[in-house]
Order: structure tokens, then sequence, then C-alpha cells
């Protein structure tokens, strides 16, 4: 399936990247506080006291090598994990210490993009992104089907209502992820990955999208990848994961000029074993095994 | 030095079969525990169905009446044709080794009490849930797993849908329902298979056989095999929903838990026939 040409998106003129604003207002609300959080998968420790917070309109990035923590950190801000400790606070309120039937309501304020798109197989495009609004709202099918319609306008896949997700490609997976996961509107939107395994025109659009959700419609975002140039163009801020901890907190002309070993190397795409000392490498790789 | 490397030899022995026996009690203490967390998990499934079915209109988490339709279509009515096949090959088959039987002692004319019994009895509800749990529990398993693995569960879950209200509570429904009445539906079909053969092979009218079984069969009879297929459906959906949800390492771990939903819902079938028809029987 060919990619739809580059449209508008939602009538927003975006700016060229350097006359564009960063950050929320000063006085932005918080609308995500993550307090000392504690992971274990079985034995294994995977987060060690990581604190966070996420201002309203704000696109913060979590950055970080394979098993550094990303996705154990987005699941357990999903509530789809549980932390050992740690509190996990949400447009005021604690995810993992209210009622099953609060946190399906806090649950509709929120978005979530998946990195493969999650969508259902066994429904149409259109019948995807309806979906929220079918379990959620009480509006006739005629006015869901209007939402959905405008929101694939913004996402570009205006269209491709009636094809099934195995007929879509890539890109267009994604996208059609992202408007079911804003046809409600949420404050805070999630995305895991969005411009992996996508060439980098489709990553650029996908880029620009997020751009436009956050200016036109005010969202929070928060953004899991480990795609540089994506995360340079979209952040506000960046938060670095490294084993389990967070290394780092800051806007992109920061992390650019950290001067953290971990840092340059998930910046300059260095292995840990390129700055190892020969002997040191040579002991690893014959250490006896138990 | 000899004796030295005896003794080592006798010792390595005895610890390799010590080393055997842990493993095996660990082995047997792992599938015990899984099997413990898993009739809990089914529990915990039952528990929440039956919440949404009365308390989730209330709450604004209805159950889903189209997608109970859907599903109802998909375990009853399209099953209807190979339960239909099936019943009437089983009760022919019936009739057959029926009447070998008592031929020994010169009974054939018999038949039917023997056939009237174990159809209504046993034999409608079991081949109606094994054909259930091989085409619709394997389904049911294949389809949730794919979900898992794809992370459409988590979707439903991060999207304010609770996945026990959207996709377990329509199927339990639907085989609630749909079972017991594919089960009647197989009585009637093995009933009349049957007695086309022994009208074939003894010359008993249509009418006489008919008459037979009216004379024969109590309501009770019927109901022995409704209720035992309710709890049939019910396990089928349980056993289904527990072995997709469990579904790890891609399409392949699909492929493992499928297999293993159905042989554990056969097993759990006859496991439950039997105790059904011992305790109700007493």
């Amino acid at each position: 399936m060919a990619e739809p040409e580059q449209a508008p998106t939602s009538g927003h003129q975006e700016l060229p990247q350097e006359q564009r604003e960063r950050g929320p207002a000063p006085d932005a609300e918080t609308v995500i506080e993550i307090k000392k959080l504690v992971t274990h998968y079985g034995e294994r420790q995977i987060l060690f006291n990581v604190d966070l917070n996420v201002r309203q309109g704000e696109i913060v990035v979590i950055m970080g090598g394979s098993g550094s923590g990303k996705s154990t950190l987005l699941n357990t801000l999903l509530g789809l994990l549980r932390p050992t400790s740690g509190t996990v606070e949400i447009l005021g309120q604690d995810l993992h210490h209210i009622t099953d039937i609060d946190r399906t309501h806090l649950r509709q304020k929120l978005g979530v993009a998946f990195q493969g798109g999650a969508l259902f197989g066994s429904m149409s495009v259109l019948d995807n992104i309806i979906l929220p609004l079918r379990e959620h709202t009480k509006l006739d099918i005629h006015t869901m089907r209007i939402m959905a319609r405008l929101k694939m306008q913004v996402v570009n896949l205006a269209g491709f209502e009636d094809l099934m997700p195995s007929e879509l490609s890539g890109g267009m997976i994604k996208r059609a992820a992202f408007a079911r996961a804003i046809v409600m509107d949420p404050r805070i939107l999630f995305c895991d990955e969005p411009s992996a395994g996508l060439d980098p025109i489709v990553a650029s659009t996908i880029d620009d999208l997020i751009l436009n959700l956050r200016d036109a419609m005010g969202m929070s975002i928060v953004v899991v990848t480990h795609e540089l140039e994506s995360a340079f163009r979209i952040a506000d801020r960046i938060c670095v994961l490294d084993k389990g901890k967070l290394i780092f907190d800051g806007t992109v002309e920061e992390v650019k000029k950290s001067d953290n070993e971990r840092i340059q190397n998930l910046l300059n795409r260095r292995t840990e074993t390129e700055n190892l000392d020969p002997d040191e490498y040579l002991r690893r790789l014959t250490a006896a095994h138990d | 030095m000899a004796e030295a490397e005896g003794q080592a030899e006798t010792k390595s022995g005895f610890e390799s079969l010590v080393e055997k026996g842990r493993r095996f009690l660990e082995s047997l203490g792992e599938g015990t525990m899984r099997a413990v967390s898993e009739v809990g998990f089914g529990a915990w499934l039952l528990i929440r169905v039956v919440f949404f079915i009365f308390l989730g209109p209330s709450r604004a988490q209805p159950v889903r009446i189209p997608a109970t339709f859907e599903r109802a279509m998909e375990v009853g009515i399209k099953a209807l044709p190979i339960v239909t096949l099936m019943s009437i090959t089983v009760g022919m088959m019936l009739a057959i080794q029926g009447i070998y039987s008592l031929r020994i002692f010169g009974a054939e004319d018999q038949v039917t009490i023997g056939v009237a019994f174990s159809v209504s009895r046993e034999f409608a509800p079991l081949i109606t849930g094994v054909i259930v749990a091989g085409r619709t529990g394997s389904s049911l398993a294949a389809r949730i797993g794919t979900m898992r693995i794809s992370q459409e569960l988590d979707a439903l879950e991060v999207m304010g849908i609770e996945p026990v209200r959207f996709l377990v509570a329509p199927a339990l429904i639907a085989m609630v329902v749909m079972v017991p009445l594919l089960a009647l539906w197989a009585d009637v079909v093995m009933l009349l298979g049957a007695g086309i053969y022994i009208w074939a092979e003894l010359g008993l009218t249509m009418g006489a056989y008919v008459h037979q079984l009216r004379d024969l069969l109590r309501p009770e009879d019927v109901m022995h095999g409704f209720w035992k297929s309710i709890l049939f459906g019910i396990l089928i959906t349980l056993v289904g929903v527990i072995n997709g949800a469990g579904v790890t390492g891609g399409a392949e771990g699909v492929g493992r838990m499928t297999t293993r939903s159905v042989v554990l819902a056969i097993s759990a079938i006859i496991v439950t026939d039997m105790i059904f028809g011992f305790i109700t029987t007493r």
C-alpha cells in the first residue's frame, strides 16, 4: 500500500525549527509526577528510584539504550505494570492506588500510540478509531464517524477508512494508531517508539504530527524512543535512562553539551565495550560462567 | 587408589540421583503452582464476568450485546453442520455397537434402551463439548493469544476498556447459551441416526422407535445432559482464555498454547463429565 502524499495536517502553520518556541508555559500545571519509582520483573530490579515530572503542553522524550528500562517505565506509567514502590500521579490521581473504575475513567483522558500500532486486526481502520468513542460516549454512530474521520484527516489518512490493518503500510499503521489515540482528545499522549522502523521521510511526518498535536491541541506528550534525530527535533525535554536509573533530565541543548560518558556513548552510538580497556574487555570475555 | 576412585564414582552417581530428584520435585512444584494459579485466574475471570453482567450497566461498563450475538453465531449456528454430521454418525455407531452386543443375549430389540440413555445423558453433551472445544475453544485461545502478543490487550486496557468485559464476557455468555442448545440438537440428531440404523437393521418403524423413546426418557435424563453442557461451555471458555492470556514468545507461543488449550479443555470436559455423572447418579 502506497503512502498517501504529505498534506497539511491540522491547518496549523508549523514554524521553522529554530523559531519554534520550545517548552511549556512557565506556570504550566504538572500532569505527570513520578516519585521514587522502583520496578522489578520477578527478582530483577529494572527501575531504580526514578523521579520525573511532565507539565501541560510539554513534549518529554525518554531515551536510553536497549535494556535501559524505557519500556518498563512506559508500562508503569500506563498502569500495565505495578511498581514495587514509589508513586505515579497522573492528572492528580495516584494511578496505582485508585479503584479500577477510577483508573478506567482516568485512562479515558490518556492516549497511547503503541510501537506496533496494536490495531485490532478484526476491525477496519475506521472501526478501530471509533472504538474508544463507542465504548465511552453515548454519541450516535454518525457523529462518531465524523469525529473519527476528522482525526484521520489530522494524521493524513483520509480515504483509508475501510481498509483492514493488514492492508496498511508501517507508517500508515502508526498514523492510524495515533488517530485512535487522539480520538477522545486526551490530555496526555504516550508514544512508544513512534519512528522506529520507518524510512526517514515517513519518520519525519510522524515527528511533525507529534509537534502539531502538541501545538494545536495543547497535549502533553511522552515519547519513548532511541531515534536521536527524532528526539532532538521534537523534545522540549530529554530524559536519559541508563540501567534503570535516570541519569539526565534537561533540554536538547543541555543533553548535547553533557559531559557524561554514558550519555555521549548514547549520542554517538558507541557501545560500552568500545570504551573498555583491552585487558578489561579480554577479562570479561574469558570470565568463568557460573 | 582404585577404592577411592570407586567411592568418588558412587558419590557422583548418588549426587546425580539427588540432583534428578531435586529437579523432579522442582518441576512438580512449578506445575502445581501453575495449575493452582490458573484455577485461581479462572475463578477470577468467572467472578468478573458475573460482575459485568449484573453491575456493568450501572457503572457504564455494559457487556456488548452485538458482540455476544456475534460470538453466539460463531459458537452455535456455524457449528451446526459439523455437530449434525458427527451426531448422526455417533448415533448410528451406538446403534451398531448396541445391536452387536445385545445380539449375544438375543436381546437386540432392547437396543433403544441403551441408545436413549447413553445419547441423552452422555454422548450428546460429550460429543458437542469436544467439537466446541476443538473448534471454538482453540480459536478463542488463538485470538486472545494473538491479541496479547500484538499488544491489543494492552491497548484495550489503556483505552479504559476492560478486556474481561470486552472479550471474555461475550464469549462466555455465548458458550453458556449455545453449547446446551447444540447438545439438545445433538440429542435429536443422534437419536435420529440411531433410529435410522435400527429401522434398517431390525425393521423397527420410526413411529414405534419414537414411541419407545417417549416411554423410556424422562425430562431429567435430557436435563442431565443440558446442565452438563452448561458446565462444558464455561470450562471451554475459561481454558481458552487462560491459555490465550498466557501466550509468550510470538507465533510459536500462540500455536503451543492453542494446542494446550484444546487438550486441557477436552481433558477437563471428560473429567467433569465423570464427576458430574458420579454425583448425579448417587
